[in-house]
C-alpha cells in the first residue's frame, strides 16, 4: 500500500462517480429526456411559426439547460449523504476541496455534457444557423461546468433537506443568470452580426472564478450541512 | 494521547453533557454507556470533528484536533451507524475505494485477502446491494483490516453481526490494541476483549 | 467614556437595550415619514415631463436604496456570526431579512406604480428593476433555506454562507443585467434629465432617513422576538415580566 497524489485523489473521485453513474444509467437519462422535453414544450406554447421560434431558440435551448442542472444537482451529493460514504469523505486526510472538485467534474460530464451534444440537435428543430450553433456549443461548453459548480453549493446547503430540489432551484437559480445572460447573448450576437467575444471571454472568467472558489465553498458548505 | 477537558455537547436547544474530561493512551480501550439520547453517538461525532463542542477541548498527541485537520484524520477512523459502502460497487471496489480515500493505493490481492478474512469469500465480487445486512456490515469493517490509523472510534460495530463476526472483530480490536492503537465505541451488545480491561465512560 | 460594546453583544444585555432603543426610532421614522412625503407630495413642483405621477420615485427610490443596503448590513452581520460563531449577529441577520424583502417588494411595486403611467404598461424590465427582482429571490432564498432547516445552529450557518456567497454575486449579477439591458435596447427608467430641484432632493433624503429608521425600529423588535423565541430554555428569559405571568 502506497500514498497518493492530489491528482490521484481527483482521478479516484472522478472515476468512482462515473462508475456509479454508469450502473445507475436511469438517472442520467431522465435529466437528457427532461431538456428535450422542456425544449419541445415551448413550440407547443409559443406557436410553431419560424421567424419567432428562431429568435427565441438561444433563450430556450439556454433555459431548458438551467433547469435540467437544477434537477440533477439534487443527486450529487444526497446519495452519499444517505449511505454514510459522504462523512467519511470528509473523514479523509486529503483535502475536501478536492474530492468536491472531483465529485463536481464527474457531474457535469454525466449531466453537463450530454447536453451539450444534444443542444445544436434540437437548435436545429430550431431552425438556427451553424454559426448559432457553433457559438450556442461553446457557450454550453463554458457555461455548464459552472452551473454544476454554483449549484453544488445549492446542494450542500440543502443537504437531507425536504424542500430538495425546488429549495436547491430556488437559491442557485438567481446566481446563474449572468450565465444564462451571457451564454444566450452570445449565440443572438453571432445571429445579429455582433461580436461574439466578449459574451464568450465573460462566461470563460466565471468559469475560472467557479474553478477557483466554489470547491472550497462548497466543502464548507458540506461542513456546516454534516453537523 | 486522546485527551479531552471540559467538553460539553448540546443536540439544539438541549444540552447533551458538559465537563466531561478523559484520557485515553495508546493500547486503552474504552466504552462509552448510557441510555438512548443520553449523547454517546453525538460524543463520538465530536471527537471526529463532526460537531462543534459548546465547551472544552479535544487533544491529539496534545495538539487540539481543529488545528491538526487532516493530520488528525489521517490517524483516525470512524466507524458509524451507517455502513459508507455503496450499493452498486462490489466489495472489492468498495474497499478500494474507502482505502484510496485515505490515501493508500489497495492492490485487489490485499483487498480480497482483507475481505476473505471478514469471512466473505466467495461474494468480494457481487454488488454489495445483493449482499445480506450482516455481510454489508462485514464488508464496512473490513477497513479495520485495511489502514494504520491510530485511533478507531466505533459506534457500535457489532450491530448485525452474527456470533462469528462478533469473535472476529473482538479479536481484530485485541491486535489493534496490541499495536499500541486507541478504540473508543458504543454497543449495545455485550463486547469483550481478550485481556483487557475497558475503561467506562457513563453519559447521563 | 468608553462604551463597552461587547456588552451588548451578548442576547441577555441587547433584548434590553434594543427594547429601549425602539420608541425613539419608531417615533423619528413616523415624523419624518409625515414631512417627507409632504414635501414630496405637495411641495416639490410638477415635473415639466412626467407631471404628477413621478412624485412615487420619492418612495420607490428609498425603498430601492434601503433593499440593496439592508443586504450587504444582513450579509455583513451573518458573516460575523459564521466567522465568530456570535448567536446575535445570526440573529440580527434572520431579523432583517424580511424587512430587506419588504423594501424589494415595495420598490417593485413602486416600480411598476411609475412604469405604468410613463410606458402604458405595469412592467418595463429596466436593468435596475430587474436587479431589484433577482435580489427579491436572494432575499427569499435567505429566509426559505432559514425557515427550512430545523436545527437552529445549522439553519444560521447555512443561510450566512448563502448571504455571503450572494453578496459576492450581487455585483456580477448587476453587472450581467445591465450588459443584457443596453443589448437589447431595453427601456430606462431615468427622471427628467438635468438637476433636480432643491424640494425633490429633500424628499429623497428624507424618506430615505425616514425608511432607515423605519428599518431599525422593526428589525430591533424583530430581534427581540427571536431572542425569546431561541433563548427561550434559559433562566434570564423566564425572568422577564413579560414572560412570567
Amino acid at each position: 500500500m502506497k500514498k497518493s497524489s492530489m491528482f490521484d485523489l481527483l482521478v479516484l473521485v472522478v472515476r468512482r462517480d462515473l462508475i456509479l453513474a454508469m450502473r445507475r444509467r436511469a438517472d442520467v437519462l431522465t435529466t437528457l429526456i427532461f431538456f428535450v422535453m422542456v425544449v419541445s414544450l415551448f413550440p407547443l406554447g409559443v406557436g410553431p411559426e419560424m421567424d419567432m421560434l428562431r429568435k427565441m431558440a438561444p433563450g430556450v435551448l439556454w433555459v431548458a439547460a438551467l433547469l435540467s442542472s437544477m434537477l440533477s444537482l439534487v443527486r450529487l451529493f444526497s446519495a452519499d449523504y444517505i449511505d454514510g460514504t459522504l462523512e467519511q469523505m470528509m473523514l479523509s486526510p486529503q483535502s475536501l476541496s478536492m474530492l468536491v472538485l472531483g465529485k463536481m467534474v464527474a457531474h457535469w460530464m454525466v449531466s453537463g455534457l450530454p447536453l451539450v451534444l444534444v443542444a445544436p440537435v434540437l437548435g436545429l428543430q430550431f431552425d438556427m444557423a451553424v454559426e448559432a450553433l457553433g457559438v450556442l456549443i461553446i457557450g454550453l461548453l463554458l457555461g455548464t461546468p459552472i452551473l454544476s459548480m454554483v449549484g453544488a453549493i445549492g446542494a450542500a446547503l440543502t443537504l437531507g433537506l425536504r424542500g430538495g430540489g425546488v429549495l436547491l432551484s430556488l437559491l442557485v437559480l438567481p446566481l446563474c443568470i449572468p450565465v444564462l445572460i451571457f451564454g444566450s447573448g452570445a449565440v443572438d450576437a453571432v445571429t445579429t452580426g455582433l461580436a461574439v467575444s466578449p459574451h464568450l471571454s465573460l462566461l470563460g472568467a466565471l468559469l475560472v472564478l467557479a474553478l477557483a472558489f466554489t470547491p472550497w465553498v462548497t466543502a464548507q458548505a458540506l461542513r456546516i450541512s454534516m453537523e | 494521547m486522546l485527551e479531552v477537558s471540559n467538553l460539553a455537547c448540546s443536540r439544539g436547544d438541549h444540552r447533551l453533557f458538559s465537563g466531561l474530561s478523559f484520557t485515553l493512551s495508546p493500547g486503552q480501550i474504552m466504552q462509552v454507556q448510557g441510555a438512548n439520547g443520553s449523547g454517546k453517538t453525538s460524543l463520538l461525532r465530536t471527537l471526529c470533528g463532526f460537531l462543534m463542542p459548546d465547551e472544552g477541548d479535544i487533544a491529539w498527541r496534545g495538539e487540539n484536533i481543529r488545528s491538526l485537520d487532516e493530520d488528525y484524520c489521517a490517524e483516525m477512523m470512524y466507524l458509524g451507524h451507517l455502513n459508507a459502502i455503496k450499493d452498486e460497487l462490489s466489495a472489492v471496489e468498495n474497499l478500494r475505494i474507502s482505502a484510496g480515500l485515505s490515501g493508500l493505493d489497495l492492490s485487489d490481492r490485499e483487498a480480497i485477502a482483507a475481505l476473505r478474512r471478514m469471512g466473505l469469500k466467495g461474494k468480494e465480487r457481487l454488488p454489495t446491494k445483493v449482499l445480506s445486512q450482516g455481510q454489508r456490515r462485514r464488508v464496512a469493517l473490513s477497513r479495520m483490516l485495511v489502514n494504520d490509523a491510530k485511533l478507531w472510534i466505533l459506534d457500535e460495530p457489532l450491530a448485525a453481526l452474527d456470533v462469528v463476526a462478533v469473535a472476529l472483530i473482538q479479536e481484530l480490536i485485541a491486535e489493534h490494541l496490541a499495536q499500541q492503537g486507541l478504540v473508543m465505541f458504543t454497543t449495545h451488545q455485550p463486547l469483550e476483549v481478550a485481556g483487557m480491561d475497558i475503561c467506562n465512560l457513563t453519559l447521563s | 467614556m468608553a462604551i463597552n460594546w461587547f456588552k451588548y453583544s451578548a442576547p441577555t444585555t441587547f433584548y434590553g437595550l434594543a427594547g429601549k432603543l425602539i420608541p425613539y426610532f419608531a417615533v423619528s421614522a413616523v415624523v419624518l415619514f409625515v414631512i417627507g412625503l409632504y414635501i414630496g407630495f405637495f411641495v416639490a413642483p410638477t415635473d415639466y415631463k412626467q407631471g404628477e405621477f413621478y412624485r412615487i420615485i420619492f418612495i420607490h427610490v428609498a425603498a430601492s436604496i434601503l433593499s440593496m443596503f439592508l443586504y450587504l448590513v444582513m450579509a455583513g452581520y451573518a458573516a460575523l456570526g459564521l466567522i465568530f460563531n456570535t448567536r446575535l449577529s445570526s440573529m440580527m441577520a434572520t431579523a432583517i431579512a424580511p424587512t430587506g424583502a419588504l423594501f424589494a417588494v415595495i420598490s417593485l411595486w413602486t416600480g411598476a406604480l411609475w412604469g405604468k403611467p410613463m410606458w402604458g404598461a405595469w412592467w418595463v424590465w429596466d436593468a435596475r428593476l430587474t436587479s431589484e427582482l433577482i435580489l427579491l429571490f436572494l432575499y427569499l432564498g435567505f429566509i426559505a433555506l432559514h425557515a427550512s432547516i430545523d436545527d437552529p445552529r445549522r439553519a444560521d450557518r447555512a443561510s450566512a454562507l448563502l448571504a455571503i456567497v450572494g453578496s459576492v454575486n450581487v455585483p456580477i449579477i448587476y453587472f450581467s443585467v445591465k450588459w443584457w439591458n443596453t443589448l437589447h435596447q431595453g427601456s430606462t427608467i431615468k427622471l427628467s434629465g438635468t438637476s433636480m430641484h432643491v424640494a425633490m432632493q429633500q424628499a429623497m433624503f428624507i424618506t430615505l432617513l425616514a425608511c432607515w429608521l423605519y428599518a431599525i425600529a422593526v428589525v430591533l423588535a424583530r430581534v427581540r422576538s427571536i431572542i425569546l423565541e431561541r433563548e427561550r430554555h434559559t433562566t434570564w428569559i423566564n425572568e422577564l415580566p413579560e414572560v412570567k405571568q
